[in-house]
């Protein structure tokens, strides 16, 4: 025995461990098929959430013994998970990621099959369901969103009405002026980036849809390109630009502040963010808090019109899932059904319902009266999408490019706004041609 | 180690002079050492070998991190990373941090040699100097968050002192890199300190009396005591530093998330692998690194060869 034997040998076994990795599953394309008698459905299931905070204040678990009034049998419980991508993504690498899940946003559509037991035909689901196409693969939906939220701003009435604006702009540049008249007459910050936070630039993405009013938008991402004159992201990018660039926003993005900033929007101390309609809860409650007007809180579309209409997207939140390996399918399904039909976790959140008959939320209810047009995207392509995304590195749905557009507006990095721009569509068309689409 | 193995094997033998130990006890004492080594050998194996060797074999596929499938790319990983230039336009960022630790280690020695000789209230300041390096580094990146705020801590401090600098101390490259360096000086300062102070400290004090009876100074105590004494540790600080320069992760991904030209090539590689899904082209990315490393080590070596000090 001599000791380079030893770590020879020992170096070589753990080269042999390494070569057997991320080959979990091979099962293919099982369903989890609705029960027929809810007295009948057994089973102990475990849901994985990203939402801890309704775990931890005892809201699931409301929703688990309503559940039960209907399937008695089945006993629900819940894994908040904080890190929730970052932990379920190494978790499916086994077996063991729950019976019910939110699909990561990091899971490929193709591998859906192997991840996840199919809710039914697209043809059959999307009558009833909106986003199923999310999660479509060859005809088959993998997964429903219990709730959609629309893009928008979240603004201060207050703080609007006092600067003089009291109709919703209507293009880019009435934007940039009713934000410049709420800096000269308030003393509220008329934009707030919330740099630091990173993820509230990523969703200025969500413009996307909202400038050409077109259900193909993603599509158009897909296969053409994103930053060309007058296209979605382009109208987005310069828009943000032009804010930050005309000192519109708070005074040194790079500590900025999320949480902070819910109470300083509820009291007027900041005007506006671009955020959804999945935030308006949020700062009511921060108002609520604060001391302040819940009232005031209100929400506007992206400022740009198609023939006279706004137009705003309606994105699905995290797709609820059935685990391919669970051993109890059709407890699990039973739970996701009932979460999206009947719990009213969609309305208890003041955002969309993923039902297609069933009204606008109240936050919504100005969207109606205003006649603001609400889009379902096509995303057949979304996969498509995401591929060219990650391959280029440019990352819409990652905050790195806006973090930067943002340091070019305000002058910390030297450039043009243009061939800043530019320099992402060579990248994405560049990317789109090479993997041949 | 072997003296005491062999005196506890002979000792149950005893009367006539015994011939060579039985068999089975020489086995035995051959495995010994093993036994021992057992536990910290399967630690550093399952821990450290496999993973690395798991990398290294990430790093030839095209792995997306998650997907069950994934493809043997041979050496395209490595083709791209060393065709990409700006893949390595990130390296200028770790000149801050080398900058800052050239400042760091001079500040330790400093302090350390201050502090070997007899000062009032040394075991406090030895305390003061040490004690960042306790605290997590997650922590130290959201507390320094607060100090380079606007009208935070620091801006506070200075206006307590009078200057009104209103600047965002995070809100340009140069500024945002220079702040980090400081905070990543700040928490590193106690550990080269105390392995100075250490290497001071083992030096016999007779040294020092027949010095002070030759009546040298300190500063020719420094130069010519000190100095000398402690270069295996000066060099070990500066291969430890160097490496941290081109390996800086925590305090800047906490505080800035390598936004305005704060990113280095770690945070580079955990954005490859975590947002863009290139788990095998950040393989590849890590495994440069350690190269890199491992070079500059070897070199470094080479250019200080780390002889035996002999002070008497």
């Amino acid at each position: 025995m001599n000791c380079r034997t030893v770590l020879a040998l020992a170096v070589g076994s753990a080269l042999l461990a390494s070569g057997c990795t991320g080959t979990a599953g091979t099962s293919k394309g099982a369903d989890a098929e609705a029960p027929d008698d809810p007295a009948e459905v057994t089973g102990t299931i475990t849901v994985l959430t990203h939402r801890t905070d309704l775990v931890q204040d005892g809201t699931m678990k409301k929703y688990a013994a309503e559940f039960n009034e209907t399937y008695p049998k089945v006993r629900v419980e819940f894994d908040g998970i904080t890190d929730y991508e970052g932990e379920v993504k190494i978790r499916m690498n086994t077996e063991n990621y729950g019976d019910v899940l939110m699909i990561p946003g990091v899971i490929e559509k193709k591998d859906y099959p192997r991840f996840f037991a199919s809710l039914g035909s697209q043809a059959e689901r999307s009558r009833k369901y909106r986003f199923t196409d999310y999660t479509t693969v060859e005809g088959k939906v993998y997964g429903q969103s219990p709730l959609g939220a629309v893009p928008g701003f979240v603004y201060n009435k207050k703080v609007w009405r006092e600067a003089g604006v009291t109709e919703w702009p209507k293009t880019p540049s009435e934007f940039l002026a009713a934000l410049k008249r709420i800096k000269s007459r308030t003393d509220a910050v008329p934009y707030y980036t919330n740099f630091k936070d990173m993820w509230p630039l990523t969703q200025w993405t969500q413009v996307n849809g909202s400038v050409s009013c077109d259900e193909q938008a993603t599509t158009k991402l897909a296969e053409g390109d994103p930053w060309a004159e007058g296209a979605d992201l382009r109208t987005a990018d310069t828009l943000l630009y032009d804010i930050v660039r005309q000192g519109l926003v708070e005074k040194d993005p790079t500590t900025t502040n999320w949480e902070a900033s819910k109470p300083k929007l509820a009291k007027g101390e900041i005007a506006t963010m671009w955020l959804g309609s999945w935030a308006v809860i949020q700062m009511r409650g921060a108002a609520k808090q604060a001391g302040a007007n819940p009232g005031d809180i209100g929400f506007m579309p992206f400022p740009a019109q198609k023939n006279g209409t706004f137009c705003a997207v309606a994105l699905p939140d995290y797709n609820q899932a059935v685990n391919i390996h669970s051993e109890h399918k059709a407890a699990a399904r039973a739970w996701i059904d009932w979460f999206t039909d009947k719990s009213g976790y969609a309305a208890d959140n003041l955002t969309l319902s993923p039902l297609k008959s069933a009204p606008l939320p109240d936050v919504l209810k100005p969207y109606e009266e205003a006649g603001v047009r609400i889009l379902d995207l096509d995303d057949t392509r979304g996969a498509e999408v995401k591929t060219i995304d990650n391959q280029s590195e440019v990352g819409i749905n990652k905050p790195d490019y806006r973090q930067d557009l943002v340091d070019l507006a305000r002058g910390a990095t030297k450039g043009g706004l243009d061939d800043f721009l530019d320099g992402l569509a060579k990248k994405w068309t560049g990317t789109q041609r090479s993997l041949g689409s | 180690m072997t003296d005491t193995t062999e005196k506890t094997a002979r000792a149950p033998v005893s009367g006539p002079p015994a011939p060579a130990a039985p068999r089975p006890a020489r086995r035995w004492r051959g495995a010994t050492p093993w036994l021992f080594l057992l536990a910290p050998l399967t630690l550093l194996i399952v821990f450290t070998y496999a993973p690395i060797a798991n990398m290294v074999a990430y790093s030839f596929t095209d792995w997306d991190g998650v997907s069950p499938e994934l493809r043997y790319t041979g050496a395209g990983n490595y083709a791209e990373l060393f065709t990409r230039s700006d893949l390595f336009e990130v390296f200028w960022v770790s000149g801050y941090y080398l900058a800052a630790s050239v400042f760091q280690i001079a500040a330790a020695l400093y302090f350390a040699t201050i502090l070997s000789f007899n000062v009032r209230f040394r075991n406090f300041f030895k305390g003061v100097l040490f004690f960042p390096y306790l605290i997590n580094g997650v922590a130290i990146g959201f507390v320094f968050l607060y100090f380079f705020q606007d009208g935070g801590t620091l801006d506070s401090v200075l206006g307590l002192l009078g200057v009104e600098t209103d600047r965002a101390w995070l809100g340009t490259p140069v500024s945002a890199n220079t702040s980090l360096a400081a905070v990543s000086v700040w928490r590193y300062l106690g550990l080269n300190f105390v392995l100075f102070l250490g290497a001071i400290q083992a030096i016999p004090g007779e040294l020092y009396e027949a010095a002070e009876l030759d009546g040298a100074n300190r500063w020719q105590q420094f130069r010519h005591i000190i100095a000398p004494g402690i270069r295996p540790v000066l060099s070990l600080s500066v291969i430890l530093s160097v490496s941290g320069s081109l390996s800086v992760f925590e305090i800047p991904y906490v505080m800035t998330g390598g936004a305005t030209g704060t990113e280095t090539f770690v945070i580079q590689t955990v954005k490859l692998a975590f947002q863009f899904n290139k788990t095998g082209l950040a393989s590849a990315a890590a495994v440069v690194l350690l190269l890199i490393i491992l070079a500059v080590t070897w070199v470094q070596r080479r250019l200080v060869p780390d002889d035996k000090v002999d002070l008497v």
